[in-house]
């Protein structure tokens, strides 16, 4: 490593690392992610604009067409009350795409900030935190989050703190390995002699250096909190009725699956197509950003 | 076994923080008043809830998980019955997802840049996106409702009934170790040894078999341990698309009948399994890796 | 003439990479007598590694061996099918490699990795293999060898890897052995025993020794015939006793100067000015040039010949042409 200042929170990524750097990379290396980025602002265009991108509203119903298949009036069918499938998939992707980022990002924080400090404070706190990391990641995931759910009642608040209690502690665990590799650092060695406090260390020196690992792993949690809420709603627990998510869409078609596939399939596909796109933003940047993460 | 009476415990809190008074969501809200105290000491839920864990836990250490509220049975028997179904569902599942995995990744490994690996991983990933209810589905489906090749609902069709749900759930995971069989592999065949057995005048493939795979599949041991949780995760979806009597649809059924028992019955089992799975991979890892076993 | 265990000619190896071709290995060419000792010197990335492994066939990707030939008494091993030539590895040509922490498969046991190699090229039963294997552990200096042969890699010292790796290049007798910097990774003391091993070895066994070290003690105590590469190319080739005696290459003469500057501990280390040439990028004349004391108009234009200067003493050198 090159020689730094040690009075500046060193950072070991370089300057490669800016946004406009990664971007850069990623345009050059890796053509698929690029097509996903595009995918997703597909998504998330349609999600902001719902109201303008079709005429219906996503509770109109329109009982002579119900049932009816693809259509001109309803080109992606209509469900069995006669509510226009393409609205409620416009109006479904603002579910899925909230139910994406925002529990991951509070499972995100908590995590870092619990991972961090296990990792660098040791002993006893760390064994703490860790030992619920272990107790939360030793539960099917997916029942955990019905257990949630059942406590806390239908609601997409709900589904938000599920899916971040769900998802924490694995962030936890990764970024405390980080913390662990990081604390030994000849720079937080360096900083610690001097006096630069405990806090100052993590949020200054620490935090800075897990950012890159961060962003991968935000980018790869997204879309198994999308997979998650789906799976969810399609056991019928999540949002309320009648706001549309895609899951609960699929939970519905189901009982008309063998005349009218389409009603189950279209929600399918837009969820793998997002996740999709999300898995392979989230690999292009891994291999990006931190060549090391891929072995995991 | 701590890990274990922790979750315990967490399900238990979890499970009585519930706002409003259990027994009346369990009763419904026009319940009499009397009926509601009656059942809460028949409960023993008028006691405070450490009493009430104690009783709980020396209860599971005996074997005696409670009864179910809603079907009137010993919940302990009932997982027992239902207990098979999923094991024989989840066993299928992880033979298929690892079987069809690891030997992609092999393939992909050694054609490496190839077609096939192209294919593979291309597929793969789609395979890791692709929600475990949409494969279900569409195998539902063409292959049983449009072809007639397999039966509809699996519950009562014997083994035949267990390839499709087992396919839909195994899915997932054969995406994922596939995948992670390929870079594992890539990795293990720059290393010096397999140089070694190559000078020893080895052809490729026995290189393969003999030196390199056995190193490359310690990583695949650990996915398959981390996987079993996200299995039984599938494992409730599955089992509800194909109507089979397991573990999870019991757990569905819980929340549908709002049977704390019953929830808290299959949640603990489900994670003693998880635990106990865990387990399994770590002997088996120590097993097939020198290095480890010493130091156990 | 006596028969050459291998004779490598004009062999030109090259990795083609994003940025370009690199010419690891160019125009190589020396012979191996009959159960002579040659070693092959230089510092790391002159290319001594990849002339092994050339002869080997097991050049990583995207190394590749682009011309020339290489020939163990009278095969050609560039004509051979990637079958053949596996054939050929481990029976007549065995290698052992660098780190022998990380040249034994981890995962299973010291014995078992050296009978393979028997059972690859032996009709033997197991039982057979197992004790030519034992047999060939107490040659080799391994101590309690049934017990050792129970062991895994990570069980055993630096120096008793290396044993077994020797074990399992010898079990065959093949006709040549090459060893890639055999005892860098060890201890002097071990060091010294395992060259002492070695030399036995080819006093016993009959093969002959290809020796790549960038160690001039080592080559001077164990070499019969000495050849120094530098960037690809070999610069001078002679017997052991007129190289050093008579070093004629400024890169020679520039490394023995340093050898001996650190064995006098004189307060000045000698070392040669400069860096190792980039090989995507080589000076049109010689490579050595641009660090060379005795350099002329001539070696900026064009890239000297190996030109014999004293019997069986070559030199690839423009300044050291006119001596003769």
């Amino acid at each position: 490593m090159e020689k730094k200042n040690i009075m500046d929170a060193p950072v070991l990524y370089d300057e490669q690392n800016t946004f406009r750097g990664v971007m850069k990379r990623l345009f050059r290396e890796n053509k698929l992610a690029i097509l996903s980025l595009v995918i997703i602002a597909i998504f998330v265009i349609g999600a902001v604009f719902a109201p303008w991108l079709t005429p219906y509203g996503y509770e109109d119903i329109d009982p002579i067409n119900r049932l009816s298949g693809l259509s001109k009036e309803h080109p992606l069918g209509a469900d069995e009350l006669g509510r226009d499938v393409l609205t409620r998939l416009l109006y479904g992707s603002r579910i899925s795409l909230l139910v994406g980022i925002v529990p991951t990002i509070i499972s995100m924080l908590a995590g870092a900030v619990l991972g961090i400090v296990a990792g660098y404070m040791g002993g006893r706190v760390d064994s703490v935190i860790m030992r619920l990391a272990d107790i939360m990641l030793a539960f099917p995931s997916m029942l955990l989050a019905m257990v949630i759910m059942y406590t806390l009642g239908d609601g997409i608040i709900n589904i938000f703190l599920a899916l971040a209690l769900v998802n924490w502690a694995s962030v936890a665990r990764i970024v405390r390995a980080e913390t662990l590799k990081l604390r030994e650092a000849e720079f937080v060695e360096a900083a610690r002699s001097i006096g630069v406090s405990n806090f100052k260390i993590m949020w200054r020196h620490i935090m800075p250096n897990c950012i890159p690992s961060m962003i991968v792993l935000f980018t790869l949690n997204i879309p198994s909190a999308i997979l998650s809420e789906s799976s969810l709603s399609f056991l019928g627990l999540g949002i309320e009725k009648p706001m549309a998510s895609w899951g609960m869409m699929v939970n519905i078609g189901r009982q008309y699956l063998y005349n009218n596939p389409e009603l189950s399939l279209v929600p399918s596909i837009a969820i793998m197509l997002i996740v999709l796109a999300f898995n392979f933003l989230g690999d292009g940047l891994r291999d990006v950003l931190d060549p090391h993460l891929k072995k995991q | 076994m701590l890990i274990l009476i922790g979750v315990a415990m967490l399900i238990f809190i979890m499970l009585r923080i519930i706002p409003g008074n259990a027994i009346v969501t369990m009763m419904g809200e026009h319940a009499n008043p009397e009926a509601i105290v009656r059942m809460t000491a028949e409960l023993g839920l008028d006691q405070p809830i450490h009493v009430q864990f104690w009783k709980y836990i020396t209860g599971v250490f005996s074997g005696d998980l409670g009864t179910s509220y809603s079907l009137n049975r010993s919940v302990s028997e009932l997982i027992a019955t239902s207990f098979p179904n999923t094991f024989r569902l989840a066993i299928f599942a992880a033979l298929f997802a690892w079987t069809l995995g690891i030997v992609c990744g092999i393939i992909a490994a050694v054609k490496k840049n190839g077609i096939l690996d192209h294919l593979f991983m291309g597929v793969s990933l789609l395979g890791v996106s692709v929600p475990v209810f949409m494969v279900a589905m569409v195998l539902q489906y063409l292959l049983a409702y449009k072809l007639q090749l397999f039966p509809i609902s699996s519950g009562s069709a014997g083994l035949i009934g267990y390839v499709l749900p087992a396919i839909a759930l195994g899915w997932n995971s054969a995406g994922s170790i596939s995948r992670l069989t390929r870079s594992t592999l890539l990795e293990v065949l720059q290393e010096d040894y397999i140089d070694t057995a190559r000078a020893k005048g080895y052809k490729q493939l026995p290189v393969i078999m003999r030196h390199a795979l056995r190193n490359a599949v310690l990583p695949v041991i650990t996915m398959m341990a981390v996987q079993l949780s996200s299995l039984l995760s599938g494992a409730v979806i599955c089992e509800t698309i194909f109507s089979i009597n397991g573990i999870g649809r019991l757990a569905v059924q819980a929340i549908d009948g709002r049977d704390i028992p019953l929830l808290q019955g299959t949640i603990l089992f489900s994670t003693a399994l998880v635990i106990l799975g865990n387990l399994v991979a770590d002997c088996l890892y120590s097993l097939l890796d020198p290095r480890i076993r010493k130091e156990v | 003439m006596e028969k050459m265990t291998l004779q490598v000619n004009d062999l030109c190896t090259s990795f083609f990479t994003d940025k370009g071709e690199i010419k690891a290995v160019n125009h190589v060419s020396f012979d191996v007598p009959k159960r002579s000792i040659i070693g092959i010197v230089g510092e790391s990335g002159c290319g001594k590694s990849m002339t092994a492994r050339s002869v080997m066939r097991l050049l990583k990707y995207p190394g590749k061996i682009v011309s020339g030939s290489i020939a163990i008494e009278d095969k050609e091993l560039t004509a051979l099918t990637e079958a053949e030539m596996s054939n050929v590895r481990g029976e007549e040509i065995s290698m052992i490699f660098q780190e022998p922490m990380t040249s034994l498969n981890p995962v299973m046991k010291v014995g078992k990795q050296v009978q393979e190699v028997v059972l690859l090229h032996r009709k033997v039963t197991k039982q057979e293999a197992k004790k030519e294997v034992i047999r060939i552990f107490e040659k080799v200096g391994i101590s309690e060898p049934e017990k050792r042969y129970e062991c895994y890699p990570h069980e055993l010292s630096g120096g008793l890897r290396q044993r077994v790796m020797i074990a399992m290049a010898m079990i065959c007798r093949p006709k040549l052995l090459i060893a890639d910097e055999p005892t860098t990774a060890l201890d002097v003391t071990v060091e010294a025993q395992i060259l002492e091993l070695m030399k036995n070895l080819r006093d016993e066994i009959g093969t002959s020794i290809i020796l790549i070290s960038h160690n001039l003690g080592v080559v001077a105590e164990l070499c019969d015939y000495v050849h120094v590469m530098y960037a690809g190319r070999i610069v001078e080739q002679a017997e052991t006793f007129e190289l050093f005696d008579n070093p004629k290459h400024p890169y020679t003469i520039g490394l023995m100067n340093a050898v001996d500057s650190l064995e006098k501990k004189q307060g000045v280390l000698d070392t040669i000015p400069g860096t190792v040439p980039n090989l995507l990028d080589l000076p049109e004349g010689c490579s050595f040039e641009p660090r060379c004391g005795k350099r002329c108009e001539k070696c900026v234009e064009c890239v000297p010949e190996l030109h014999e200067i004293a019997p069986g003493h070559l030199v690839r050198c423009h300044a050291c042409g006119q001596e003769v």
